[in-house]
């Protein structure tokens, strides 16, 4: 699979929620080798500190074949990341990692916050492969605001949604795994795609491992290189002889019996 | 003078180098996972992950932070083992016309010399390197990197059992670190690589629970670099084997630097991860250095600090 190291530009980088930014970026080798679930490597700042690339899911290839990224200011890195404007370079390496095996008949996606992120690219190429799955949707958030932020490009795409908020300010009040319960009622045999903190996904797999049905997660590690090399992206593996998967290279996307959930 | 004329060509300790520029042990895998990014043919030479006799599957996570200017690691010596190594990985990289230096690390002095003999077998291997950080396990884990005698012992141990290059990689959590590289130019090895990284940790003060699962790790990066320098420089004057620079290099200037402190040759470690082209970079950019300078071998800025 190719991978590159490019200087992309900026084109847009747009505020959606309170912390929440979608940066566009012209990176055409980039886009074009793209699979849903990858992840790039991003250099948004020159000097030393902060030193070390950050990981972010890939959102989306544009209709126009650009790059985009939804990230979350956190800390030091995503913050530079949000002060830059168009026309300015980013240093990327990508695309990274196993992504989603999609090629599935009935696909749950479940979110939780800015763990959208790799979902959206997903949830577009099933809606355009030749032979549409069945597609259901749903989405956890802390409030109203954040969940009309990160599902607003799933509205556009005309897909149904199950919504619920920690504070109950829209959908479900609670966690979303609450919804999948659901979803078992209407049908049986759905692959669940799911990215979102780490309790949440812990939740989601428990879930399906109950229900019988296949679990693919998308995993975040702290990540020094991306390319397998530092080895500091380790996850505990289910099998023992294992020890550890590498979230870089294993993953980002791993199915969900594939790791140990400590 | 013409940029093709400058000769980047160094040896150490019998082994001949087309520049002066590796990579360090545990910050370019197996050289495959850079070859999407870097001309791994242009490269020194390419050191390998540490390798034990068995595979290793290293320390619980978070195993990295990232600190100011640098990073933590407490990896913990994950690695394939030997016999991957030698079926899995080794013939890509001798398809490559670097040299292939081969990190080696035990928990006793036996183990290191299995390992040094095994790969001894194996042609084209161009040079070992042992990692004298790990604990003895034998001698009450103390790290045998962090006592002259230890150090010495394991050094000449590997010296009986190989008749490839040797060079030994030190720690620099030592007092006095002279007196280590004294004690491994006495037995018997090639050349000193030095430094490896620096114990050092970090706390989350929400959670009162430290950075990483193993609470202490090695710090890497540019906020090693003026450590690693002095090291050098002092490792430099009092043995007569080649010292190989390793400390935070992140540009060509750096590589400098150590060359004028007195390395023959330097490693790029944790600049990989953020720069998978730095080393071919770095390549140029002493070209370019001794060109503007007009000088015509790299070999006669080694050494050339003038106090």
């Amino acid at each position: 699979m190719p991978q590159f190291q490019k200087k992309a530009i900026l084109l847009q980088n747009k505020k959606v929620t309170e912390d929440i930014y979608k940066i566009t970026l012209e990176s055409p080798e980039v886009a074009r080798a793209a699979r849903p679930g990858q992840f790039v490597m991003v250099k948004a700042f020159n000097g030393f500190d902060p030193l070390l690339r950050r990981p972010f899911s890939i959102y989306q290839v544009t209709d126009n074949g650009n790059l985009q990224l939804l990230y979350k200011v956190i800390g030091k890195g995503t913050k530079l990341l949000a002060g830059m404007k168009p026309e300015q370079h980013i240093d990327i390496i990508g695309p990274l990692g196993r992504g989603f095996a999609f090629d599935r008949s009935k696909i749950c996606i479940v979110g939780g916050g800015i763990g959208v992120a790799p979902l959206f690219h997903l949830m577009k190429r099933v809606l355009r492969s030749p032979h549409p799955s069945k597609v259901t949707v749903l989405m956890g958030a802390r409030s109203r605001e954040e969940m009309l932020g990160i599902t607003q490009d799933f509205e556009k795409l005309g897909v149904e949604l199950g919504v619920a908020t920690d504070d109950g300010s829209m959908g479900h009040k609670g966690p979303v795994t609450e919804l999948m319960g659901e979803i078992r009622d209407q049908d049986a045999g759905w692959t669940v795609f799911s990215c979102g903190p780490y309790p949440m996904l812990k939740a989601v797999a428990k879930i399906c491992d109950e229900y019988g049905w296949e679990c693919q997660v998308s995993m975040e590690t702290m990540m020094a290189c991306g390319v397998a090399a530092c080895l500091g992206c380790a996850i505990p593996a289910a099998a023992e002889e294992i020890g550890y998967l590498h979230t870089c290279k294993d993953g980002p996307v791993f199915d969900a019996r594939e790791l140990a959930w400590i | 003078m013409d940029i093709d004329t400058v000769d980047l060509r160094v040896a150490i300790g019998g082994l001949a180098l087309q520049n002066p520029v590796m990579t360090a042990s545990g910050t370019f895998g197996y050289g495959e996972e850079f070859s999407p990014y870097v001309n791994l043919h242009r490269l020194g030479a390419i050191i390998v992950k540490g390798i034990s006799l068995q595979p290793r599957k290293g320390n619980p996570p978070p195993r990295i932070v990232e600190t100011p200017c640098g990073m933590l690691n407490s990896i913990g010596l994950e690695n394939v083992g030997l016999d991957t190594f030698i079926s899995d990985k080794l013939p890509f990289l001798l398809e490559t016309r670097t040299k292939v230096i081969v990190n080696i690390l035990g928990d006793c002095v036996e183990e290191y010399a299995e390992l040094a003999q095994k790969l001894s077998d194996h042609k084209g291997i161009g040079a070992i390197e042992i990692n004298i950080s790990c604990p003895n396990v034998k001698k009450g884990g103390v790290a045998f990197g962090t006592d002259h005698k230890m150090a010495a012992e394991v050094t000449a141990k590997v010296r009986k059992a190989t008749s490839l290059p040797l060079i030994v990689k030190l720690s620099p959590n030592v007092t006095d670190i002279a007196l280590i590289a004294k004690a491994v130019e006495e037995a018997g090895c090639d050349a000193i690589s030095l430094i490896n990284t620096l114990l050092g940790m970090a706390i989350d003060i929400q959670s009162r629970t430290p950075k990483l699962r193993n609470v202490v790790g090695g710090l890497s990066g540019p906020a090693i670099k003026p450590v690693a320098l002095r090291m050098v420089w002092q490792v430099a004057q009092c043995v007569n084997v080649p010292v190989i620079g390793i400390g935070g290099i992140s540009s060509a200037a750096d590589a400098i630097e150590f060359l004028i402190a007195g390395a023959s040759a330097i490693q790029i470690g944790t600049a990989n991860f953020i720069n998978p082209q730095i080393t071919e970079q770095i390549i140029t950019g002493i070209k370019n250095y001794l060109q503007e300078h007009e000088i015509d071998s790299v070999r006669k800025i080694i050494g050339s600090l003038k106090v």
